[in-house]
């Protein structure tokens, strides 16, 4: 049987958008695909060696809150300052509590299967970020290097 | 519960945990050999069903047992 292929492209760098490429590309490897994520945009903050991602209330009719506060919580309110520090605190021990892997974890899962990584230089590029602050083993390319494999991908995800 | 060779405790892992570990105490296996798996997620009874049905490992036993689930999969 020809192995498989996923290809996915991350464009999002919050706490909860972070989840899903990771999660994707993990599990299709231990069922036998071969994976490649292309990070642009905001999604390069998946990247960095240091992840400090953040989930925001704001704007975001669907995401449960503490004590109900998601139906009764004026919306213009969680703009305050420190809101955004306090949700994703609540939303990082709430994970650890219900056994949810770690980021970072899941990353390092992915790179182990050899899951490829791929940083879209235009964005690099664009927002002046720095190569160290990346982790290693990664490649950096253009969209062009994205058709290649996805033009022959079995699953393609935009996220 | 039949025999088995190896035992991976995954209880308190959420998904896709589970699913990763067992991947990679089976690459650990020879072939024949059975993995037991050990959950709490309620979600990796669909998931250990299609692990086994994608990546040709039989999943020769899937019970519940006192709030935990217990899986046999034997490397194809």
């Amino acid at each position: 049987m020809e192995q498989k292929k996923l290809a996915i492209i991350a464009t999002k760098g919050s706490l909860d958008w972070a989840y899903p490429p990771f999660i994707l590309a993990s599990t299709a490897s231990a069922l036998g695909y071969e994976t490649e994520i292309f990070f642009t945009f905001y999604g390069l903050q998946l990247l960095k060696k240091d992840l400090s991602l953040e989930v925001t209330p704001l704007g975001n009719p669907g995401m449960p809150m503490p004590m109900g506060m998601d139906k009764w919580f004026p919306v213009a309110l969680t703009a305050l300052p420190g809101m955004q520090s306090m949700m994703t605190y609540m939303m990082k021990k709430k994970m650890a509590a219900k056994g949810v892997a770690g980021l970072e974890e899941l990353r390092e899962l992915c790179q182990e299967a050899e899951v490829r990584l791929i940083a879209c230089q235009m964005t690099v590029d664009l927002f002046d970020m720095k190569p160290a602050d990346f982790i290693d083993g990664i490649e950096y390319a253009g969209a062009a290097r994205f058709f290649e494999f996805a033009g022959e991908s079995d699953i393609c995800l935009y996220i | 519960m039949a025999d088995f060779d190896q035992e991976l405790d995954a209880s308190g892992l959420n998904c896709p945990l589970p699913i990763l570990r067992a991947k990679k105490a089976l690459s650990g296996l020879e072939s024949g050999q059975v993995l037991h798996i050990i959950a709490t997620d309620p979600g990796s009874v669909k998931d250990f069903e299609a692990f086994a049905k994608q990546t040709g490992n039989e999943l020769t036993e899937s019970r519940e047992e006192g709030g935990k689930f217990h899986f046999l999969i034997k490397k194809a």
